[in-house]
């Protein structure tokens, strides 16, 4: 059955209800000829300066974690800096402002430039390898994502060297931000730095859910997966969740800064700490965000060292998904000083000590495993790298659990004790790891390994120098040091604990530079030639196969959590072609695509290769916010319009279509080149995207309710003349049906296969104008009804839904334009269908988002009222 | 030593320059008030049963890596990932919380307790305006120096005229902050008499390193008696160089920005100056207070606190920068 030829959705059922243990692996037959040399033609890395259009995982994983370093190296020097001045009282080796900005631009780095965008750069480099996929379902997407991250990075640190930097720390609160007391660019260049930053990351989240969901190798259920893409996922779906809130916080903030609608002035019905609420609410997962995919990392990492599987391996999952999930109930202990009700601060208080037992199962189940080692657990660089991460993260977590007690907050929160607190947390628990893993990991990547007699130094050095620099500061905060002051009087008791922290400070930096002198002298990525050593620690994942630039010779079928210490004889069946897909079928570059859960083989995945659309998306986007913070709007208008046409060329080409029919990927299966529905990786992509838009829009509705909470006085009531009359949101709530129902009909007239559908457009078409026409009348209701954005809060908030509306709106647009144009020239019928659905799903929801804003705006102050 | 307080000489503090001897004063760790009191005794349990955690965790690591057989077989045994990690931090956490929920509790049984006049402190960047509520009604304003009596718990209103401070004061309790908008009450009673010291602990942009004072505590006996006094308009310049200081004040606007209640001054965008001379400090606890002090504030202030609003006025001459000096360090 397996080299039927027919596309039929029984036989793939059939496919999928079939047990591992009868695919005929490993292939008996020797492999063809010229196999290998065509996937590596394929797969070939572009040359020369061409490497900017590279969307290999291997080699933009590469760049962007080498560009997230960078930014850890510049953040670390402004840290010297900071340190350097507070070395002793008085000082003014630094001015107030340079050091204002400092330290805006230290904390903004390293968290939103180095932290998330080094763990999404471990998931880009290290996912697929451990999946034994040939690259990440979307490669020009994470690709676009980086460059938008390079550019509107550097972009941002930059102006710390023109005076243009950012004061107002990096959690950015209001009214210090606003236009009032911070008339210059400098603020808009946080804002701007944040929107690449949310970009490049919910970009990424998209990849890794689908990644870690559908492109595992055949065989590998949910349950054995490694830990480190359990972590990436639940790290995946924080961000869905966390980003948004952050996302809406910016877009007040901009729209507040440059319009003046009054989200956060309090004279107008706003409320300052609505952004606190938003900032948190985004701002405390943050940290786990960057925490769970290290402790991923060091599950991987005590597991070789100690050369058995995980002990605890299930509560170690079960402690991930929960420490997501308290995760989202903590972010008013950030809160705890504005004088909220004591029952929230009690709840608060609560649910943050909660979030300890979590972590308090993965230490345990951390070191049972490394006592259950067999011999003596191994110790080398990257162990020595994960006991002093648990050592530090332990410290960090009980200075945690302190500060969860609300009395003791009040006294140490916003002083140098909370300083010294998420240091801990922070380098403790992501920087040790990620020293770990570049020490671990390197053999993967590199011709040779770091050196392990200097990485001994790099070790204590970084060691030592953390806790002198670090451990004093609790004490200092005790005594009352505040933080974000850039200088202290002498004698009130800080003086020589800050010149010890500073002495600290440069230790570390010691160890620091010695990693990078070291880095330089021996890291030569396989990238530019040669290739790695093999599996140097004996571990039993997927990475340390035999690999070349396509990844492995051939997709395992994998029947244990640690295939290479369980299936023996795997790394070289597989180096071999023996296993699934070694071949090219489609003469593109593939990847197989398996079922979300129990990962049996279900189609073949044809991905894009290197090109140039998507990096000139990226550049002409950043340069279009660029250009606009810096108010050249003829020229950024330009650069949107390039933008446009870039996004248009990269999708054009992704929707490859039915052509190829199945193809045999070995193992006695066949599977289909094409799929659309829910089977399908771009089904599950626009339903992630979906989810953030969906969070996005709660924050709204979080939004729209605390404000009438904090001023129903600016909210009319039901008799007032500044609500619409009901029809007009009745109307606006019709024609937005009416799309809906235009999108649906579409579906149903797509032509078979081969033909040209004028109808199609026409609906898809009419119902793009339908939702405009519903977006401008919902405006119109309002603002002939006097209601003007800038006039109160309750104003802000109701054209701040039509602005959420009218990104969608253009959004949609561009997919139903896409489509429409698809239908036309006969790239869209029955089976050839993926672009409509996309599009469908999204105007869909579009639909619904729109009807939900009618219903809060035109009908919740009648209610209320 | 100004205003017959019972503090030893630490009157003339320089704040930024030596502060010798009073290490401490900003100290959560030295309270001198009812709840840093209840705070320091949770703080040290707290701590305490870290401590004792940590070792444990300590102590698994060292046998994990160096025990027996037989013990890294019980710490590899998923019953202990359970018990350490699941069991025991319930319970412990469990106490924890009640202990601290119980402090929250007392703090508020505090608030409930705080009668009569009640004191305002407005947040500006960078300094602090503080009125007194008399026990008659009136209001009294000062600025950058919180005064307070001994055992009788005060309610503390915090106000904010621009951003977003919050006002801490370690040695006598937590901190509150200020934000536009609303007013947060916080009760504090000091438990001794003596002088420590508050700063912003919210980031407030600028010179937010610079926004302090100092906090005395009085016998209530002491503190009303310094409270009428403080009520009365300023005292009239005792020297021909303090009534030509006067004279310059006036001239040059001054009173634009401050006021002196009893003069024409009457400004309320900068620090009220009625008794400026009896307090601790300058400029929120940037400098000293002295005649010196005055005149290189008067003259280099956007130096010594960059951002502030006042101007420098670096063109007055040495003898008027000292006149000036002689009036305002005679207004006490």
């Amino acid at each position: 059955m397996a080299t039927s030829a027919d596309p039929s959705l029984d036989d793939r059922e059939t496919e999928s209800r079939r047990d591992p243990a009868d695919y005929e692996i490993p292939n008996p037959q020797p492999r063809p000829q010229g196999e290998e040399e065509e996937l590596l033609r394929i797969w070939a890395r572009p040359r020369g300066w061409r490497i900017i259009s590279a969307v290999n995982n291997t080699v933009v994983g590469i760049g962007y974690l080498g560009a997230a370093f960078l930014f850890f190296l510049l953040a670390g020097v402004l840290a010297l800096l900071m340190r350097t001045q507070l070395a002793v009282p008085g000082n003014d080796f630094l001015s107030q402002e340079l050091y204002n900005q400092i330290f805006t631009v230290h904390g903004t780095t390293m968290m939103f430039l180095f932290a998330v965008p080094a763990v999404e750069a471990l998931g880009v480099m290290l996912l697929p390898q451990m999946l034994a996929a040939r690259d990440l379902p979307f490669p020009r997407l994470s690709a676009f994502a980086i460059w938008a991250y390079v550019v509107g990075g550097f972009a941002f640190f930059s102006t710390i060297f023109f005076d243009l930097a950012p004061d107002g720390g990096w959690f950015m609160y209001t009214p210090l931000t606003l236009k009032e007391f911070s008339p210059g660019d400098n603020a808009d260049f946080w804002l701007l730095g944040i929107g690449f930053i949310e970009i490049s990351a919910i970009a990424g989240a998209v990849e890794i859910v689908v990644g870690t969901l559908k492109t595992r190798p055949p065989g590998m259920s949910l349950a054995k997966m490694p830990i480190f893409a359990w972590a990436m996922l639940i790290f995946a779906a924080m961000i869905i969740f966390a980003f948004p809130a952050v996302i809406l916080g910016t877009m007040l903030l901009e729209i507040e800064r440059s319009f003046g609608w009054p989200f956060f002035t309090a004279d107008k019905g706003g409320d300052p700490l609505l952004w606190q609420h938003l900032f948190w609410f985004f701002g405390h997962p943050e940290v786990y965000i960057i925490f769970l995919p290290a402790a991923g990392l060091v599950s991987m990492i005590v597991s070789t060292m100690a050369r058995r599987p995980l002990i605890g391996h299930d509560l170690i999952v079960v402690a991930l998904i929960g420490t997501g999930f308290f995760s989202f109930g903590l972010w008013v202990h950030h809160m705890f000083t504005t004088g909220i009700p004591s029952l929230s601060l009690a709840f608060f208080s609560a649910a943050s000590m909660a979030v300890a037992i979590p972590s308090g199962i993965q230490v345990f189940s951390w070191i049972a495993t490394i006592a259950a080692s067999k011999g003596k657990f191994r110790i080398n660089t990257p162990s020595l790298f994960v006991l002093g991460f648990l050592f530090i993260f332990t410290i960090g977590g009980l200075t945690g659990i302190m500060v969860a007690l609300v009395p003791v907050d009040f006294q140490v929160h916003d002083t140098y004790f909370v300083v010294a607190h998420f240091h801990y947390v922070l380098i403790g628990g992501m920087v040790f790891p990620l020293f770990a893993t570049f020490y671990y990991w390197t053999p993967m990547v590199s011709r040779n390994p770091l050196s392990e007699r200097v990485g001994r130094w790099v070790f204590w050095l970084m060691f030592a120098g953390f806790h002198i620099a670090f451990f004093p500061m609790h004490l200092t905060g005790l005594r009352g040091m505040p933080r974000r002051v850039w200088t202290y009087p002498e004698g009130v008791g800080w003086d020589t604990l800050n010149m010890v922290s500073t002495i600290g400070a440069y230790i570390f930096a010691a160890g620091v530079l010695v990693f990078v002198v070291d880095l330089i002298r021996r890291f030569r990525p396989v990238i530019t030639g040669g290739s790695s050593p093999d599996n140097p620690w004996q571990a039993g994942t997927l990475e340390w196969l035999p690999s070349d630039v396509y990844s492995t010779r051939s997709i395992p079928l994998v029947t244990s959590r640690e295939p290479l210490w369980d299936q023996p004889n795997l790394s070289k069946e597989v180096e071999e072609g023996r296993h699934f897909l070694p071949n090219a079928p489609t003469g593109e570059r593939e990847t197989i695509v398996t079922s979300a859960v129990d990962g049996k083989p279900q189609y073949i995945i044809r991905m894009p290769g290197p090109g140039f659309a998507h990096v000139a998306a990226a550049v002409f986007t950043a340069a279009f916010f660029l250009l606009l913070t810096v108010k050249m709007v003829t020229l950024a208008a330009a650069c949107a319009v390039a933008a446009v046409v870039a996004f248009l060329l990269w999708s054009w080409g992704l929707d490859k279509g039915p052509g190829k029919g199945e193809v045999d990927i070995g193992g006695g299966i066949s599977l289909p080149t094409y799929m659309s529905g829910p089977s399908s990786h771009a089904w599950w992509a626009m339903v992630v995207l979906i989810i953030v838009a969906a969070s996005l829009y709660l924050s709204y509705v979080f939004s729209y309710l605390y404000l009438w909470v904090v001023s129903p006085q600016v909210w009319p009531d039901a008799a007032s003349s500044a609500l619409p009359d009901a029809v007009w949101p009745l109307a606006s709530a019709g024609l937005v049906i009416a799309a809906a129902g235009l999108v649906l009909a579409a579906g149903r007239l797509l032509p078979p296969p081969g033909r040209k559908s004028p109808a199609v457009a026409v609906c898809l078409a009419l119902a793009g104008v339908l939702l405009v026409a519903a977006l401008g009348l919902n405006i119109w209701s309002h603002w002939q009804a006097g209601v003007r954005p800038a006039q109160d809060a309750y104003g802000a908030m109701v054209y701040m839904a039509a602005v959420l509306d009218g990104q969608l709106v253009l959004a949609v647009l561009f997919l139903l334009g896409v489509a429409a144009v698809r239908s036309v020239v006969g790239r869209l019928d029955r089976v050839w269908r993926v672009s409509y659905e996309n599009a469908a799903l999204l105007s869909w929801y579009c639909a619904a988002q729109m009807l939900v804003g009618l219903v809060l705006v035109n009908g919740f102050p009648r209610v209320a009222g | 030593m100004k205003q017959g307080t019972r503090i030893p000489a630490l009157a003339k503090l320089l704040p930024f320059g030596t502060l010798a001897g009073c290490a401490g004063m900003q100290s959560a760790l030295q309270p001198t008030g009812a709840e840093a009191s209840d705070i320091g005794t949770l703080f040290w349990t707290v701590t305490g049963i870290s401590v004792l955690t940590f070792l444990l965790v300590l102590a698994f690591m060292a046998g994990a890596l160096k025990g027996s057989p037989g013990l890294r077989r019980r710490i590899s045994d998923q019953r202990t990932i359970v018990a350490c990690g699941i069991v025991l931090p319930v319970f412990v956490l469990s106490g924890l919380l009640t202990y601290g929920l119980l402090v929250m509790e007392a703090g508020s049984t505090r608030t409930a307790s705080a009668e009569g006049p009640g004191i305002t402190i407005v947040g500006k960047r960078w300094w602090w305006r503080v009125v007194y509520e008399t026990p008659d009604g009136r209001e009294v304003v000062s600025a950058n120096e919180l005064r307070l009596p001994v055992g009788r718990p005060v309610a503390i209103r915090l106000e904010t005229e621009d951003v977003i401070h919050s006002f801490w004061a370690p040695q006598l309790g937590g901190k509150l902050d200020m934000i536009p908008g609303r007013t947060n009450v916080l009760t504090v009673e000091a438990t001794e008499a003596g002088i420590s010291r508050a700063q912003c602990a919210e980031y407030c942009g600028g010179a937010h390193a610079m926004m302090a004072m100092f906090v005395v505590a009085l016998p209530p006996d002491e503190y009303d008696a310094w409270l009428a006094a403080e009520a009365q308009p300023a005292a009239s310049p005792v020297s021909a160089l303090a009534a030509k200081g006067e004279a310059i004040f006036a001239e040059y606007g001054c009173g634009a920005c401050h006021t002196v209640r009893g003069s024409a001054a009457a400004g309320i965008v900068g620090p009220d100056l009625t008794h400026v001379g009896a307090r601790h400090s300058l400029a929120a606890a940037t400098l000293a207070n002295d005649r010196d002090a005055f005149v290189r504030w008067i003259a280099q202030n956007q130096h010594i606190k960059p951002g502030n609003l006042m101007p420098p006025f670096d063109m007055l001459t040495p003898e008027e920068l000292a006149a000036l000096g002689a009036y305002l360090d005679g207004l006490e």
